[in-house]
């Protein structure tokens, strides 16, 4: 028995994407720059899932950018952005609970001597609208805001913050990291005023290796990195060919399943919630089944446990999840994020990350609560006494 | 010409009548490390060890013998006959060689003639010798009280030409001295303890402790990674891996908080012995350095070693942690040691844990276990593998 619960640290791509990667690397694998028809086959493949995507995102053809990944697309984007702007002023604003990909690339700016806001989340791990308003200056270049969180699943209210900035007559412009969003909510990049929006190939069921940057076509920057100018001169280095086609496909799927697969783990999201509370005491759900929390994830607490032994007796089963922490000699390493969020010690040191798939059934978590019930009378036997 | 390299036997030349067996170990071990390489012969004459190599694998012989316990130098030679036309070019061939190194000037020629049949005396040959070299290579002088390279002339059967004295970690070559049972952990000193007696001859096995699914397997995966380390300079290593989490359990709820840690030792020394016992192993080696920790008191030392007969070797006992650093820094198990994977969970680990216990209290405690059934229970979990 394999019950595979980690989605959110990486997914296991779909058979078609899979096949399509072996075809791209046995028949087009001419590089797209070449003249000749090699070149030419290797392009269409390229065009073409670069169609899907944008298609997918109801975004132009041109305003997808291919990265090796979401750390890569954070960096092109939040980088270029401030080299190109920092003359009109020295202020970045992002939240505290962002993704590393992000947050030490501000802690980086911030020693060059830039100006950080970082916003505080509440419980739930939202930023507050206001406090963000109250923020924003008109030396502010830059708002990193994060779409939905990766430890806990909280979706920000980014589609307001365009207008957050108009009202306080500011230039920032709006990046947004949606790696954990990208199709596993309903996004409407276009329509919120983001100006740019990072996602990743390998939480959706595609390649590892792969990514992209959405830059809104009337913002011009300038590459972080030089060579033969690919991608429009933003991203320099030969395509990664099978990765992009791999990708598309797994966009072309998510488009025809996309809704049904999100109501299918919405589901497994409820029942899992409700089995939890009926059955384990001493439980905090730190990512209830709500609006403002992606259905992909649930983030529980478990009082008296600690999570890694809990994650070693899960894998035991078959069963895979993470931690937000790590039992090592110095003591429980803190997470930055759970710890934003205002959760306790007991609470940060006994959570555990259940990412779901498309793949998930019903009878999986019947089987996962009954192991949950199993191994947490046992550990608690010996942290309870 | 010839190229071999010679191997200096230091410690083994004091053996007496033993002395062939110590030699034959450690061909066999000079055998095993250079086992894939296409060398010529390996022999013994007078004293020293050879091997015969081809040009082009002379640095990485030297880099593999390194790391046989009882050599103590290594020197890389032209082996010629007793012709004193060859002599002189193998020497002048040595000689060209200092010359392109800038921090050498000068030098000195260093017969020893140990074949007393070789018509020319020792103080004689190496004035010819050095004349040799002054007369045919430009910028090299002699200095006969401190001269920056030796050039040393061995006269045996054949004759040997050389510089270089490399050092190697000396000791004795192992299986020459019983075998030991090491108990192996994730941190600094276990490995580098096994390493110091392995350099005494002793033959490594090791056994891990585990508490998995309260410790990841990542823990054990870093053992073995150590355990191979520790294996280029000792040869196979058999691993015996046990999960000892049922006793920690019956620990945590049947006795005092604070004497964890020292029951945990005192059940995996019995462990420890028992494996040893059936597998012909004399002695147990451990990485305890006094004062270190609070199972390292000379108490809780005590107290540990009233759970074996077996005789217990703590080849760091004396030393400083630093010391101990720089040891496992040169043989490689520092950055292996420090990964933050747990081999022991902290879970168990008591807030004040007991620094002077008191052997009667300890027992006392131990009479609310069934040590014998846990410690069949925990054997029945021991996996063996070996590590090379």
């Amino acid at each position: 028995m394999e019950i595979y619960l980690d989605n959110c640290a990486t997914t296991q791509p779909r058979e078609e994407v899979v096949e399509a990667m072996i075809y791209a690397l046995r028949e087009e694998y001419g590089n797209p720059s070449s003249l000749h028809r090699l070149g030419l086959k290797a392009e269409k493949a390229l065009e073409k899932a670069r169609e899907v995507i944008a298609n997918f995102l109801k975004v132009n053809k041109d305003e997808i950018f291919f990265t090796s990944g979401g750390t890569e697309s954070n960096n092109i984007a939040i980088q270029s952005i401030i080299s190109k702007y920092n003359r009109l002023g020295k202020h970045i604003i992002t939240t505290s609970i962002e993704h590393s990909s992000v947050y030490n690339v501000y802690k980086f700016y911030e020693e060059l001597g830039f100006e950080v806001t970082y916003l505080e989340v509440d419980e739930r791990g939202i930023i507050s609208l206001e406090e963000l308003e109250k923020a924003i200056r008109e030396d502010t270049i830059l708002i990193s805001i994060m779409q939905v969180n990766n430890e806990i699943g909280s979706i920000q209210p980014t589609w307001k913050v365009k207008e957050l900035i108009k009202k306080k007559n500011s230039k920032a412009l709006l990046h947004v990291d949606g790696v954990q969003a990208f199709g596993k909510i309903k996004l409407n990049i276009k329509d919120w005023g983001i100006d740019t929006f990072s996602m990743s190939g390998h939480k959706i069921y595609g390649p590892k290796g792969i990514g992209i940057l959405y830059i809104d076509k009337n913002l011009k920057i300038n590459p972080i990195m030089y060579g033969g100018n690919q991608e429009r001169g933003l991203r320099s280095g030969t395509e990664n060919v099978p990765g992009i086609v791999g990708l598309g496909k797994a966009v072309e799927i998510l488009e025809k399943n996309f809704e049904m697969e999100q109501e299918k783990v919405k589901e497994i999201k409820s029942y899992f919630i409700k089995r939890l509370k009926e059955e384990i005491d001493h439980i905090h759900i730190n990512s209830p089944s709500e609006e403002n929390f992606s259905p992909y994830i649930l983030n529980v607490s478990f009082d008296y446990v600690r999570g890694e032994v809990l994650l070693h007796y899960l894998e035991n089963k078959g069963i895979y999840v993470s931690t937000a922490s790590a039992c090592s000699s110095k003591g429980v390493k803190g997470n930055r994020v759970l710890k934003a969020m205002g959760l306790n010690e007991r609470q940060i040191e006994g959570a555990i990350r259940f990412c779901f798939s498309y793949k998930n059934k019903k009878e999986d978590i019947d089987y996962t609560i009954e192991v949950l019930k199993e191994s947490i009378k046992e550990i608690r036997q010996i942290t309870m006494r | 010409m010839d190229r071999v390299i010679s191997l200096s036997v230091g410690e083994i030349a004091l053996k007496g009548k033993n002395r062939s067996f110590f030699e034959n170990k450690l061909i066999s071990h000079v055998k095993r490390v250079l086992q894939g390489l296409s060398i010529g012969k390996v022999y013994k004459e007078q004293g020293k060890i050879y091997v015969e190599v081809g040009e082009d694998s002379i640095n990485e012989v030297i880099n593999r013998v390194k790391k046989i316990f009882g050599i103590y130098y290594i020197s890389p030679c032209i082996r010629v006959s007793k012709n004193i036309g060859d002599i002189k070019a193998a020497v002048l061939k040595i000689a060209e060689n200092i010359k392109y190194k800038d921090e050498v000037k000068t030098f000195k020629v260093k017969t020893n003639r140990s074949d007393k049949k070789f018509p020319i005396k020792s103080p004689e040959f190496s004035r010819e010798m050095g004349a040799v070299i002054l007369k045919n290579i430009e910028g090299l002088s002699v200095d006969v009280n401190n001269p920056d390279v030796y050039v040393y002339i061995d006269i045996k059967q054949n004759v040997y030409v050389y510089t270089d004295k490399i050092k190697a970690y000396g000791g004795l070559p192992v299986g020459t001295n019983g075998k030991g049972l090491l108990l192996l952990s994730g941190g600094i000193d276990s490995p580098v303890a096994g390493f110091l007696m392995a350099k005494r001859g002793v033959e490594i096995s090791a056994i891990h402790f585990h508490s998995y699914p309260f410790t990841s397997e990542r823990a054990e995966e870093k053992v073995k990674n150590l355990a191979k380390i520790l294996s280029s300079y000792t040869g196979k290593i058999r691993m015996y891996s046990v999960n000892i989490i049922d006793i920690q359990k019956e620990i945590n709820t049947k006795c005092p908080e604070d004497e964890m840690t020292i029951l945990s030792r005192r059940f995996m020394m019995r462990i420890a012995e028992r494996v040893a016992r059936e597998n012909d192993i004399d002695v147990l080696i451990t990485g305890e350095s006094l004062g270190q920790v609070a199972s390292q008191t000379v108490e809780s030392i005590s107290v540990t070693n009233a759970s074996v007969n077996m005789p217990i070797l703590r080849p760091l006992v004396g030393m400083d942690k630093v010391h101990i650093i720089d040891i496992a820094k040169d043989i490689d198990t520092y950055e292996t040691s420090i990964l933050p994977y747990d081999d022991c969970c902290t879970l168990f680990l008591p807030k004040h844990p007991v620094t002077r216990p008191k052997l009667k209290y300890i027992e006392r405690s131990e009479e609310n276990l069934d040590v014998e059934g846990l410690i069949e229970k925990a054997l029945e979990t021991m996996e063996i593998y070996d590590v090379e």
